[in-house]
């Protein structure tokens, strides 16, 4: 793991003595076996109580997390016939929402999400996965052709939100945003969403308006960043972790309050220690909400749909 | 080897007029006109018509769009109507009558389109290819009476309907009458696209003017041969009117998937696979939705009856 995080260090110091141990017994006729087991049985259960209560700070710097799957690997992993698609045909490529279309176990699709990058320049040239209108404005053209095509649409959300810049405000970010929301409304073939991630505000709702909203285990989905909240609300960037708390933005209280639809596990200790059980799980989840759509007619897809959001809050469990 | 005629012909014959001599070996070899060396000609007809020292992509012709982009053998030709011509009774140093005759003469065809179907893919597929030799591939009421007959040939046989542009613009000869034909165009995509059939603009060098103001940009996919100047106005007279200089890759295909023009910019050599590809992923049957109502016509329903293709055309 090129990056370690606060709270996974003393799992990641047990790791480092197991591997140190291994390295010995190979070049003695030392039997360290007994001792390697003890340590690795140790770190495992450390990994799993602190996996296992993560806080939602915590699980923010989870989602975060630089070796997550990113929306290229799931692409890899998951899509064939792969054809990335370019443009709002208005005045740029955004490179922080990728798409395009391509066959998601057999069927043809139209797939976009979020992407952040991973190495320096990568993050850069993907704007760290906040989109400018023209990301909104592609997608909505992606949209519109799977609409046209009768394809279904996967989305997958990791983003910390839209970018916020002078030129993006010029070119109407909110409007792009606004329009790619409506564009989930109102199209009548599936979409399912996944947030993989990070669900930062208005620029991950523009993607994940959709009929099945799925979250990773550890992923996080919030109308502002808990940073931007304590800064806000606390006038204190130091109360993120209390904001974290406040906002309710982990998957499991997103469930409890009927926001998204499922929760994907992830392998333990996180989906940055297991990325390809993790893309495969996301990839198993999403075929089963797209075939338990298969057949559905298209007005009922839309008003089903509607339905479901214009329930949203209005009553609490 | 449709280039043969095509090109090799023509150049030989201008370099002749041109010479007075008639020195062969000297039609052998090609100048790539973007790195200046020199090609023998089997190396450029067996590379595609592709440079082989830079990968320039040369200007082909509607016959080697159709060999090379339909399935081996299933395509025919389309017979295009007559357009009534020069409007205006334009001339300017020349008649437009005879500019025309002359251009009919030099590519043995009526316009700058040309259309067929046949199947990519094994998908049904109109393709209709812009032929640059013919007045600079200029659009005019002949060409685009052309096109709604070729497009409303793809919705009479549901078909994809594939657009291969290059042209310089509008046909001033014609005056307002070309420009009338953004419009014409533009109504046969839209009765492409209300029919729920693709329709691909393949951008190449160069596409310019009222053919980019109007049915090359309005594709559901835009695919771009690399270097392909595209751009409405022309880069001179951009130059001349703002007097800055122009970016680099100003216009260039690959400037406009920077800017969100284009979907993609594919080489000639994989713009076959692509188009099967995309043609295969839009066409797929939503599972579990309801049978179309009308069936794809079967393969011998292709020939299309002289009736039809005179009612496609009239109303
Ligand atoms: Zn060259």
């Amino acid at each position: 793991m090129s990056s370690l995080l606060d709270f996974e260090k003393p799992i990641a110091e047990l790791e480092g003595k197991v591997k140190e141990l291994r390295h010995l017994a190979d070049g003695s006729d030392l039997d360290l076996g007994e001792e390697i087991a003890r340590l690795e049985g140790r770190a495992s259960k450390l990994l799993s109580s602190t996996y296992g209560k993560l806080t939602p700070w915590q699980k923010a710097q989870v989602a975060r997390h630089a070796d997550r799957p990113h929306f290229v690997d799931y692409v890899k992993a998951l899509i064939t016939d792969y054809t990335p698609l370019a443009g709002d045909r208005c005045f740029g490529d955004d490179h922080a929402i990728l798409g395009g279309l391509g066959r998601f176990k057999g069927r043809a699709v139209v797939v976009m999400g979020h992407e952040k990058g991973r190495e320096t320049e990568d993050r850069v040239h993907h704007n760290f996965g906040m989109a400018r209108p023209e990301g909104y404005r592609k997608a909505v053209r992606l949209m519109k052709l799977a609409e046209r095509f009768r394809l279904p649409v996967v989305t997958l959300v990791d983003t910390p939100g839209a970018h916020p810049g002078i030129r993006a405000e010029e070119r109407g970010q909110a409007e792009a945003i606004a329009r790619s929301i409506a564009t989930c409304l109102e199209l009548t073939v599936p979409i399912v969403s996944v947030i993989v991630g990070e669900g930062g505000s208005g620029g991950a709702i523009a993607l994940a308006t959709a009929d099945r909203v799925l979250m990773l285990e550890h992923s996080i989905y919030s109308v502002i960043s808990p940073e931007g909240c304590a800064a806000i609300l606390w006038r204190s960037a130091s109360q993120a972790e209390t904001a974290a708390e406040a906002l309710k933005m982990t998957a499991q209280d997103l469930l409890g309050l009927g926001l998204i639809d499922e929760i994907i596990v992830e392998p333990l200790g996180g989906a940055h220690r297991g990325r390809s059980t993790t893309i495969e799980s996301v990839g198993n989840a999403i075929e089963r909400h797209l075939e338990a759509m298969d057949g559905v007619a298209p007005a009922d897809i839309r008003h089903r749909r509607r339905e479901k959001y214009l329930h949203m809050g209005r009553e609490l469990e | 080897m449709n280039w043969l005629t095509s090109y090799v012909r023509p150049r030989f014959q201008a370099l002749v007029r041109s010479t007075g001599k008639t020195e062969v070996p000297e039609n052998l070899w090609h100048q790539c006109p973007s790195c200046e060396r020199m090609i023998f000609h089997r190396d450029l007809e067996g590379n595609q018509r592709v440079c082989p020292h830079c990968s320039h992509h040369m200007r082909v012709g509607p016959d080697y769009r159709f060999a090379s982009l339909f399935d081996e053998g299933s395509w025919t030709r389309i017979e295009l109507p007559k357009a009534p011509v020069d409007p205006l009774k334009f001339r300017d140093s020349k008649r437009y009558t005879d500019r025309l005759k002359e251009a009919q003469a030099k590519t043995k065809t009526q316009d700058a389109l040309e259309a067929a179907h046949g199947r990519v893919g094994d998908l049904p597929a109109v393709i209709a290819v812009m032929n640059f030799d013919f007045m600079a591939g200029s659009m005019g009421a002949g060409l685009g009476e052309a096109f709604v007959t070729a497009a409303r040939l793809a919705v009479l046989q549901e078909a994809a309907f594939i657009v291969v542009t290059s042209s310089g613009g509008a046909r001033m000869q014609e005056g307002t009458v070309s420009l009338m034909q953004m419009a014409r165009t533009t109504i046969a995509v839209e009765e492409v696209k209300e029919a729920g059939l693709p329709y691909i603009v393949i951008l190449t060098d160069p596409t310019t003017g009222g053919v980019t103001a109007s049915f090359a940009m309005l594709g559901d996919i835009h695919i771009a041969e690399p270097g392909a100047v595209i751009g409405f106005a022309g880069a001179r007279v951009i130059e001349q009117t703002i007097r800055e200089t122009l970016p680099e890759g100003f216009q260039k295909a690959e400037y406009l998937l920077e800017h969100g023009m284009v979907d993609m910019v594919v080489h000639r050599f994989e713009l076959k696979e692509t188009l099967a590809r995309v043609l295969g992923l839009l066409r797929e049957p939503l599972r579990g939705a309801e049978p179309a109502a009308t069936t794809e016509p079967a393969a011998d329903d292709f020939s299309v009856p002289t009736e039809a293709m005179a009612d496609a055309t009239d109303d």
